[in-house]
């Protein structure tokens, strides 16, 4: 397939801002529960607002990918059938919430309406919020990595690596974002959302890892023989029926070389996963306030190459009709 | 229910466009707006089609067929295109089974491009929003046509009659006729969209030509030939 910039930065922009999300409420969570110090209200409210910004950059960068934008609003209609209409709807309530989770911690309106657990769990409404939060940033992780594995034929992508790999690599941008903003703050939720950071990282590390092992040894199961309905083996294509190129020609081809894809792959594998892990680690040893700025930063332009690489190597099998312009 | 659909037989199909060329006329003239031509006489004309001819080589010299085979949308029965439009601008019609495009709520986001595995939806870079064949549903659907023109423009103008047209759920129709008795078979049957559109195979014609096809067994002469002369006869009685 094509890597399109706008879906590329659509999916590690909204990746960034659910992890964040996830983050935040763990934090909160944690110093809930007084497993790490409490944060003012402005640490969420400006960590809330960090989020939606990362969010409504990936609504805005999806927007590039439309051919008619003003009609955007007509892709909620088909949530029974399409994942893509349902991602549709979860972006902007997660946005919604995020905003309202903000809000109410901007406002200070954190007075507790239930204590459970013998006096140890106070519930306030934005805890109630974070819930809700954290379900919906799942819905969104599913509901995007579904666009994708949802189409049978993308072998690459028709596997239940695509959702994890999204949950993890998000949450792990996330994490690494979060740190980074403790970091700058000085406060002590580096190493708190550093570990966790470091722990999703991990996982995606395996997932992704499992991932590009299926694909390498996958199987495609169309072939010219199926695709035009002729049993003989020595099948080539003369003439695709045109002269220079159409959209099949634009849309489902990278139009790179084998050693640029295995570049891309390398890149990403090492500035994805090693140099921010180390970064982190380097970070916590040194005490330093920036290094988590820049592990954060690093692993993000990995998750671009990641997302191009995961493009690129999707092969449709429509380009089976297409090999040979004359 | 009704199904719609066409027949290609690649048994007589010559590769001359002509379907190609009428398709995109009476497309690009209709009530939906031109279809874009880009550098139409330029280096690198592009542009959108709903029918493409392609040419393929079976086989390696000197025992090679050449295979031209026309490829548009197939009006697939289970069509993964449709689902995953977001907006239903594509849908596959209830009455006839047609899979459509409404242009006037498409967004142009090309998934439905992603969910087609062969690769028969187009883009419009003008309109910005996808196209693909309609079997000329402003064709068939239209009763101030006569009867024989109320086809679609390809089946029309193909000049060997290798585009077949009609409804494959009928099992008396021509196409249903010709699907049972010639082969018809489906493309990338893996994925179980079940196309409506079916293609017949090539075959070769083999003559067996025995000794009696080249010396008739009942020739009289032949008969005359195998008699014993014996000197008695007369002409009376070997002619008459
Ligand atoms: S051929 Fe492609 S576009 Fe046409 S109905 Fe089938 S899946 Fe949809
Ligand atoms: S490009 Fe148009 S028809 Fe295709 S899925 Fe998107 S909105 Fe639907």
């Amino acid at each position: 397939m094509h890597p399109a910039f706008s879906v590329i930065f659509l999916t590690t922009l909204i990746g960034a801002g659910q992890g964040l999300f996830l983050a935040l409420f763990t934090g909160q969570f944690y110093s809930t529960v007084e497993l790490v110090e409490p944060q003012p209200a402005s640490f969420y409210a400006v960590g809330s607002a960090l989020s939606l910004a990362l969010l409504v950059g990936g609504l805005a960068a999806s927007f590039f990918h439309l051919g008619r934008p003003e009609r955007a609003w007509r892709a909620a209609a088909m949530w029974r059938t399409s994942w893509l209409s349902r991602e549709v709807i979860v972006l902007p309530a997660m946005m919604g919430i995020v905003f309202l989770y903000g809000v109410f911690h901007w406002a200070g309106w954190t007075q507790p309406f239930i204590v459970l657990g013998e006096g140890t769990l106070p519930i306030d409404a934005t805890f109630v919020l974070g819930m809700l939060g954290v379900l919906v940033t799942l819905a969104l992780f599913v509901s995007t990595g579904m666009i994708y594995a949802s189409v049978k034929f993308l072998q690459e992508w028709h596997s239940p690596y695509t959702i994890v790999n999204f949950i993890f690599l998000g949450t792990a941008s996330g994490f690494m974002l979060a740190a980074a903003y403790s970091a700058l703050l000085g406060n002590h939720l580096v190493g708190f959302f550093g570990t966790w950071a470091v722990i999703a990282t991990l996982l995606g590390l395996g997932t992704r890892t499992a991932s590009l092992m299926r694909n390498a040894s996958i199987k495609h199961r169309s072939n010219l023989q199926t695709a035009i309905g002729i049993r003989h083996r020595g099948i080539v294509q003369k003439s695709q029926g045109f002269s220079a190129d159409s959209f099949n020609t634009r849309e489902f081809f990278h139009h790179q070389s084998p050693e640029t894809l295995k570049l891309i792959r390398v890149m990403f594998m090492v500035l994805v996963f090693p140099l921010p892990i180390a970064l982190v680690l380097l970070a916590y040893a040194l005490a330093s306030p920036t290094l988590p700025i820049l592990a954060f930063v690093v692993q993000y332009i990995g998750l671009i190459a990641e997302r191009w690489y995961f493009f690129a190597e999707a092969e449709h099998p429509q380009n089976l009709y297409y090999q040979q312009i004359s | 229910m009704t199904q719609l659909a066409l027949v290609i037989d690649l048994n007589v199909c010559v590769g001359c466009h002509a379907c190609v060329t009428s398709c995109k006329q009476w497309n690009t003239s209709g009530w939906a707006g031109p279809m874009v031509d880009e550098n139409p006489y330029d280096a690198n004309p592009t542009g959108t089609f709903f029918n493409r001819v392609q040419t393929y080589e079976v086989g390696s010299f000197p025992s090679t067929e050449t295979v031209h085979f026309p490829k548009s949308c197939l009006h697939c029965e289970d069509p993964p295109c449709v689902p995953v439009c977001p907006t239903g601008a594509s849908y596959k019609r209830e009455d006839n089974g047609v899979v459509l495009v409404d242009y006037d709520k498409c967004i142009g986001c090309k998934y439905c491009s992603w969910a087609c595995p062969y690769g028969v939806r187009e883009l419009d870079e003008q309109q910005k929003v996808m196209k693909k064949c309609t079997l000329c549903i402003d064709r068939i659907t239209d009763h101030t046509l006569p009867e024989a023109e109320r086809k679609p423009a390809c089946v029309i103008a193909c000049p060997t009659n290798a585009r077949l047209y009609g409804d494959v759920h009928d099992p008396d129709s021509e196409v249903s006729v010709a699907i049972r008795e010639r082969g018809g078979y489906a493309l990338m049957p893996e994925w179980g969209t079940n196309p409506a559109n079916h293609y017949l195979p090539r075959q070769k014609t083999h003559m067996h030509v025995t000794e009696e096809d080249l010396q008739r067994s009942d020739n009289p002469l032949t008969k005359e030939d195998i008699t014993v002369y014996q000197g008695e006869e007369t002409m009376e009685d070997v002619t008459w």
